[in-house]
């Protein structure tokens, strides 16, 4: 048999299985049928029920407005899956092809996403996480908890950590007329994710809100009362705040444990992969029939001297899953590499922010467009003189010029002037916090030049 | 270099006698993206190129941004925000919109549906037992005219007045002072000083009394931006009163050819109505009734597919020629009204597409539902029909059809 | 009926909150906040909304009415 003939024989009747049954996991197998793949198709996901939709459970949710479980994905095609829900994946066994379930079952394969995602990372003292009234966002049923709990009009909510997730909750906290404090142990909100000015803007945005804005402080312990309920949280600089809702937002960790044993480069970053979405193996060698899409994995972008990169993006994951589903039926030369640029958007305080490139990959910001003071703008993110990422505070209509821009690898500051242009344009240093602070909930990150986890040493995580 | 092997083409689009059938030229215009022509001035006809000028922020829409000053806009008074940039583009559009659309004002556009079926049944009572019918002057010019009127509330007997000032103002938009009568022009200006002294004096009355039409509410409101001088809600109601019909209009015109043309689509549509929604935004790409953004400038030195455009140059848009671009619509020239990923340019594209194009999408939905529903056996008398003089606003200036057993 | 919001496509046009506002609503000037599971009563409105986005970000269920998991599952 050729190549070609193993590769329609594949399509035809192959075993293709699907590890996260989220959006990541949905798309790639939608794809997976778009493609013409005829075999058999197994989805494997932890939570019971349907696909749903996550970005709605810190906003529309937490209004009260959607129901936590009216978030289920639309289907953009039948893909006649076997669903094997409720159960998690426990291991991956290279040497046999062969998932390994929590429960003891085995299932079989030819070739296998990874698509696991990520989870919200709890409060570290687990007693104190299991207090009534603690909460953290990632599940609808975290989402119906929290919702239930701001319903019930409680007379302060602690949000811990202000982040995207974070921002959004105090946001919405506001939208109600919840008092609300914000805890954040960088000197702004955002500011993991974009960096000291914007978290300038950001903090200043919060604070117009009437929320309680504390920054560059831990929160060192949540107190229960007799009956388990959280009362109190304790700062590290002595004070104290009551509240009766404590929200937990303290970003992701990457569901990867389960490949711990599988000889795949795993870590606490994700899986590396190449851009075509194959895995790398402990070895740094490319798999050939184990692919990454999504929350979890790690690829390499050009743009950005080849670093791995993964995001915890909704559109990336819509595109990965594209890629690795393209890719996991068809031969080398027709095979895609997933090149896009990053996108994201958060919606808070009445405001639209998106980001374009990887802000984190720079040197210097500067206000190209708009006026901060109406906190509608498009800064641009340089690099050793070039743009690699803008983001746009209710501004989005722009924002598309500036992907092109650093596509093109565009001069930065930009040179050209713009009606809009703030009269004191003028670059200033980007200024992230160190990486102990960015433990605290960057949404992207740049882990480094090699793919192998021994080699890296950076301890960003995002959100 | 940039410049069109075929310097003419621009120039044989804009002489009428190519009006019925623009698009092969269109075609020609699209195998230089970025075409230089004779004046200085640039001709963008592709559908990547146009997308991605439109989010372009050196692009200018103010005409004083051009290095050579423009005689057409000399004595055009205080300009309305399609004519304007951020920030002050933002702001007046941002103060209209909040009487006409979300976030301030929702539900208004969803919220005419009884008065738009309620207008186009009672236009279609007048004519259903005729056997010969001008769409454009029976039905696809008074409705749009009585809505825009509603919601301004201009009176709606002054129609004939500012009927002939707004089609003396389309006539001059593409005044070129090579080939055209001086005439053109100074028609345009004046009507242009008339309409805005007519819808001043109703801005004038309306100060201290407040009521629902969009005139009264720009002249008392005091929202968050402040408001308007009266000289900007002129501005404003002079841009919504002529774009709110003279678009329309056009679209339901074409509506109706395309649909005539097209029988078997509008038997389809005769029996499943919910066909329109995708149908009109069919309608939007292959024949809609804004073809040429004709005046923009470079604020800037803008890099368009490798060819740079120096600050101050005239650039003009042709989206209606992007919208039919093989290179990002299958089968561009075909009629399909099931086309999926139809992202056309028919309203625009980036911070200036249509202000209205949620009203217009409803009033042609409801128009042509409701045309198919209750025509017997409509005909054209003509095809090609008789254009409008403008290229730019491109329609019918009548459609007769023939029903029933005539 | 199920319905997604492609956000980061998404530019702030607002057609579809002028045409299906009960399911689409802006927060502020240009964000948007919808309804994932919008009322069958508001079919017509949020298959207008969907179709007139003019980044084609609003997706709605090609598979409506069917439960694809029950159907499907084999477990």
């Amino acid at each position: 048999m050729t190549g070609a003939d193993i590769l329609r024989a594949f399509k035809r009747d192959g075993r293709i299985v699907v590890v996260g049954a989220s959006l990541a996991g949905l798309r790639a197998a939608e794809a997976l049928r778009d493609e013409g793949f005829t075999g058999s198709l197994t989805m494997i996901g932890d939570e019971l029920g349907e696909p749903y939709d996550r970005p709605p459970l810190s906003k529309q949710v937490l209004t009260g407005w959607v129901p936590a479980d009216g978030t289920k994905l639309p289907r953009r095609r039948d893909i006649d899956a076997e669903w094997l829900l409720g159960v998690p994946a426990s291991g991956l066994d290279l040497a046999t092809d062969h998932v390994r379930l929590a429960d003891g079952r085995e299932v079989p394969f030819d070739r296998v996403l990874i698509a696991t995602g990520v989870r919200a990372r709890p409060w570290f003292v687990e007693s104190e996480a299991a207090l009534d009234g603690v909460f953290v966002v990632r599940t609808r049923e975290h989402a119906e908890g929290l919702q239930r709990a701001l319903a019930a009009g409680p007379s302060r909510v602690l949000v811990i950590g202000a982040g995207f997730t974070g921002s959004e909750i105090a946001s919405i906290c506001r939208e109600r007329n919840i008092p609300v404090t914000v805890a954040e142990l960088a000197p702004g909100p955002l500011v993991g994710a974009l960096g000291a000015m914007i978290g300038e803007i950001a903090a200043d945005m919060q604070r117009a809100h009437g929320v309680d804005l504390r920054c560059g402080v831990k929160v060192t312990r949540l107190e229960g009362d007799e009956q388990g309920r959280f009362r109190r949280a304790h700062f590290d600089d002595g004070t104290t705040i009551d509240a009766d809702v404590a929200v937990v937002a303290l970003g992701g960790i990457r569901n990867t444990e389960w490949l711990r044993d599988s000889g795949l480069a795993v870590g606490v970053w994700g899986i590396a992969c190449d851009t075509g979405c194959r895995a790398l193996d402990l070895n740094g060698l490319i798999t050939d029939n184990i692919f990454v899409a999504g929350d979890v994995a790690r690829c390499p972008n050009p743009i950005y001297e080849y670093r791995l990169i993964s995001l915890e993006h909704w559109a990336n994951a819509v595109e990965q899953a594209e890629v690795a589903a393209h890719n996991m039926v068809s031969g080398q030369a027709d095979r895609w590499p997933h090149l896009s640029i990053p996108l994201f958007w958060s919606i808070q305080f009445g405001v639209n922010i998106k980001s374009v490139g990887v802000p984190t990959f720079a040197d210097e910001v500067v206000v190209v467009q708009g006026s901060v003071t109406d906190r509608r703008f498009v800064a641009a993110y340089g690099y050793r003189g070039r743009v690699t990422a803008a983001v746009s505070f209710n501004n989005a209509k722009w924002l598309d010029h500036y992907r092109q821009l650093i596509e093109t690898a565009a001069p930065f500051p930009p040179p050209c002037p713009t009606p809009d242009q703030p009269a004191d344009m003028k670059p200033v240093p980007v200024d992230f916090p160190g990486p102990t602070l960015l433990a605290q909930g960057a949404t992207v990150v740049v882990t480094g030049h090699d793919p192998s986890e021994r080699r890296v040493t950076s301890v960003q995580r995002h959100r | 270099m940039a410049t069109t092997k075929t310097p003419d083409t621009l120039l044989r689009i804009l002489d009428y006698s190519t009006r019925a059938d623009p698009y092969p030229l269109y075609a020609e215009l699209r195998e230089t993206p970025v075409a230089l022509q004779g004046d200085g001035s640039y001709v963008i006809s592709t559908y990547r190129e146009l997308t991605d000028i439109l989010h372009n922020p050196h692009l200018s829409s103010d005409v004083r941004n051009l290095s050579h000053p423009v005689e057409a806009f000399e004595r055009s008074g205080t300009p309305a925000f399609i004519n304007l940039d951020p920030p002050e583009h933002d702001r007046l559009r941002r103060m209209a919109m909040r009487h006409f659309g979300p976030p301030h004002t929702p539900g208004l556009v969803a919220g005419l549906e009884p008065d738009l079926t309620a207008t186009v049944g009672s236009l279609i009572d007048d004519f259903v037992g005729k056997e010969q019918i001008d769409i454009v002057d029976d039905f696809a010019y008074p409705f749009p005219v009585t809505v825009i009127c509603h919601l301004l509330g201009v009176p709606r007997e002054d129609e004939p007045r500012f009927h002939l000032w707004v089609n003396a103002i389309i006539d001059s938009i593409d005044y070129n002072p090579k080939t055209d009568p001086k005439e053109k022009l100074t028609n345009g200006q004046q009507a242009t000083t008339d309409l805005r002294e007519f819808l001043g004096g109703l801005v004038e009355q309306r100060h201290g009394r407040p009521g629902d039409d969009l005139l009264s509410r720009l002249a008392n409101d005091d929202g968050p931006d402040g408001r308007m001088t009266d000289d900007e809600i002129v501005a404003t109601a002079n841009l919504l009163l002529i774009a709110g019909h003279e678009t329309t209009v056009n679209l339901i015109a074409n509506g109706m050819l395309t649909l005539l043309r097209h029988p078997q689509v509008l038997r389809r549509l005769r029996d499943e109505p919910g066909l329109v929604v995708r149908l009109v935004e069919e309608l939007l790409r292959y024949e809609p009734p804004v073809h040429i953004i004709p005046w923009r400038a470079s604020y800037s030195d803008i890099t368009v597919a490798d060819t740079t455009i120096p600050k101050g140059s005239r650039i003009i848009l042709m989206p209606a020629s992007g919208s039919r671009d093989p290179n990002r619509f299958h089968d561009p020239d075909r009629f399909d009204p099931d086309r999926r990923d139809n992202q056309h340019l028919g309203f625009g594209s980036g911070i200036h597409l249509c202000f209205g194009g949620p009203l217009a999408r409803r009033e042609t939905q409801i128009a042509l539902n409701e045309l198919v529903r209750r025509l017997d056996r409509p005909r054209l008398v003509a095809d090609p029909p008789p254009y409008r003089r403008s290229p730019v606003l491109r329609g019918p200036i009548h459609l007769h059809i023939e029903q029933g057993d005539g | 009926m199920r319905i997604v919001v492609d956000l980061s496509r998404c530019e702030g046009y607002a057609q579809c909150a002028f045409l299906a506002p009960d399911a689409f609503r802006m927060h502020g000037e240009e964000a948007l906040m919808y309804d994932p599971n919008p009322d069958d009563a508001r079919r017509d409105q949020v298959l207008r909304a969907a179709a007139a986005c003019p980044v084609q970000a609003i997706l709605v269920d090609r598979l409506e009415g069917r439960d694809v998991l029950a159907e499907r599952s084999k477990s």
